[in-house]
């Protein structure tokens, strides 16, 4: 987690430096036995797991075993019980723990690990136990470059996480957002990424316009974002590898909203003209552009399904701002929020199951979820001004911005669930996060 | 895969592009008009005069200061108050006297509302005044329109009377003034 003080800029980092090759190899997995252990992610009153993880032996030992302690923990369904419990002291990766030690501090799951440096390659081989059926769960060996660390880390995170749940991790992946600095007049937007740990924080944009929304694409090396000068918004589409930065285009009017088809193929936006608002969808090879909605009510927030057949969207045609679904060519539009209040910013999940909103009621706001036939809602947050979620790749956590009467916004998540809310590890002022999908 | 040259070259590309960026950086300057203004219950002059003191007629403080460079609008509203009435009909009078200005009608809403939405919301306040002074016989040449959504509020506050101010069609001169 950064240290970072919220006055203090942030280091300049290369973007790219997280795409060095990572190789995993299995070295002994169990037998495929239903392990004792498990954690229904779905369950709202599921107890913590207690898990040790100990430092692991070697270089940056200490530091990766401290990584992984904070994503699970954060991820509400962990208990690391601190290492000052621990009876059995310098474990060795290639010999089985002493079960009864970990049983005795209550631990149901052990994470031990051995990092090696070799010819400037960083080894990490690790072990998930099970204390109490006294099982290997997992053995994998991750190989990569020494400054690749924290990315090993966040892999074993990943898949202890996976082991453990039976869903995805998401652990491996960064958030873009806008880093925001300065008071309330004339506050300084700037485009940055970090990791979602907070870690490597970096600035994209020089903070002399507004940006907005930015959005991954689902290769993860490429967003794309809205920029706001008093001349007139652009929207831009950026390649996190090369620095490559190129506008989509010149429109009569705004242009705002950019979303990347779940192929990365076409975007999604909306345009402005004599003041009203209508999605269009481009296609980025041959950058011919669509109209899907031509009504004189707002239409905007488009969000595509997984499939990439249908899209999410708000508008208020009906009187207030409610979220609609068409087919990506436009056609069968139907609404889908028929509560009270006014929903925005729709957010398909990428699994699927789900559609994450903003929901305005009375002088609070809430981040909610609905099927994406519009039963099943439910508000998982409530405050003084809640919005912009976005999903972890596995579909059960969210991260959103939330600002405290004339405070600064900052990043926050919430499981699925609604029961795991928490202030994301980011220590400086953040809005509009997009989470990325998982690196490879 | 090994840390290849190529990829070192990028790191470097990408190291370069955010150094020079962050030398350039700069906070952007608060432009005309920009702070607490006149609130809604701001008098409003009836039509050009011959000006305050030492403001030069037709000068941006002129227009500022005796016609008034802001109206308001309810929330989630984009039509014309009545009391934007007289301060839009002056801003047109205004226009029609100074042919040479140029205007930017930007658009502003409240924070009680999402980003995207209130881009959407301060685009058709923005439109409405400019539909206004075009209906007085401004020439629809001369006025730009831009939406600022909430990101740019006047009044840092979190009261009904802040929110209010922060939902405005803000004329902005960008040329011709004198």
């Amino acid at each position: 987690m950064s240290a970072l003080k919220e006055t203090r800029p942030m280091r300049l980092k290369a973007v790219c430096l997280a795409l060095a090759s990572l190789m995993l190899v299995t070295v002994s997995v169990a037998t495929p036995a239903a392990a004792q252990i498990e954690i229904n992610v779905n369950k709202g009153d599921v107890q913590p797991l207690p898990i040790a993880i100990p430092a692991f032996g070697g270089a940056r030992g200490a530091d990766i075993a401290q990584v992984i302690t904070g994503n699970l923990e954060r991820s509400g369904l962990f208990a690391p019980i601190g290492q000052q419990a621990y009876i059995e002291k310098g474990l060795n990766v290639a010999v089985q723990p002493r079960f009864p030690d970990w049983k005795a501090i209550n631990a149901q799951a052990l994470v031990n690990g051995q990092v090696t440096v070799e010819g400037g390659r960083l080894r990490v081989d690790f072990r998930l136990w099970d204390i109490f059926s006294e099982q290997q769960l997992l053995g994998l060996q991750f190989t990569s470059t020494p400054e690749n660390w924290r990315r090993v880390a966040h892999k074993i995170s990943d898949a202890v996480y996976e082991r453990l749940t039976g869903e995805k991790g998401y652990f491996d992946t960064r958030i873009v957002f806008v880093s925001e600095t300065g008071g309330r007049i004339n506050r300084t937007k700037t485009l940055a990424i970090m990791d979602q740990d907070g870690a490597n924080p970096s600035y994209l944009t020089d903070g002399s316009y507004i940006v907005m929304s930015p959005r991954f694409s689902a290769t993860s090396q490429e967003i794309t974002y809205m920029t706001l000068r008093p001349e007139g918004s652009a929207i831009y589409l950026f390649n996190l590898e090369t620095a490559r930065r190129e506008s989509i285009g010149q429109f009569p009017g705004m242009v705002y909203a950019p979303r990347f088809s779940p192929d990365g193929g076409r975007v999604a936006f909306s345009v402005e003209r004599g003041g009203n608002s209508d999605i269009y969808v481009m296609n980025l090879k041959s950058r011919s552009s669509a109209r899907l909605t031509s009504d004189p009510g707002i239409d905007t927030s488009a969000s595509f399904s997984p499939d990439g057949t249908k899209i999410v969207f708000n508008s208020d045609r009906g009187g207030q701002p409610q979220l609609y679904i068409m087919n990506s060519d436009g056609s069968g539009v139907r609404r889908i929020s028929y509560g009270s209040g006014r929903y925005t910013t729709p957010v398909w999940s990428p699994v699927g199951d789900f559609i994450a909103f903003t929901k305005q009621t009375g002088g609070e706001f809430h981040i909610g979820v609905m099927r994406p036939d519009g039963s099943d809602e439910r508000l998982l947050t409530t405050s003084y001004l809640d919005e912009s979620p976005t999903w972890a790749p596995n579909g059960r956590v969210l991260m959103f911005s939330r600002e405290t009467p004339g405070g600064p916004p900052r990043l926050w998540t919430v499981d699925v669930t609604g029961r795991i809310l928490r202030p994301a590890p980011y220590p400086g002022s953040g809005s509009d996060p997009a989470w990325s999908p998982l690196l490879n | 895969m090994s840390f290849s040259t190529k990829h070192a070259l990028r790191l470097a590309l990408v190291t370069t592009a955010a150094l020079s960026m962050a030398a350039c950086a700069s906070k952007p300057k608060p432009g005309p008009g920009v702070g607490p203004g006149p609130g809604p219950g701001y008098p409003s002059q009836p039509g050009p005069g011959p000006g305050v003191g030492n403001v030069v007629p037709g000068s941006i403080q002129d227009f500022v200061v005796n016609i008034g460079d802001r109206v308001y609008f309810d929330f989630d509203q984009y039509d014309i108050r009545s009391d934007a009435g007289p301060v839009l009909d002056a801003q047109a009078q205004w226009l029609m006297r100074y042919q040479g200005v140029q205007v930017r009608i930007e658009g502003n809403a409240d924070e009680r509302g999402t980003r995207e939405y209130n881009l959407a919301l301060g685009a058709r306040r923005a439109n409405s005044v400019r539909e206004y002074l075009v209906s007085r016989g401004v020439s629809p040449a001369r006025i730009s329109t831009v939406s600022f959504g909430k990101e740019r509020p006047i009044d840092p506050g979190t009261s009904e009377d802040a929110y209010q101010r922060n939902r405005n069609g803000h004329t902005a001169i960008t040329g011709g003034a004198r």
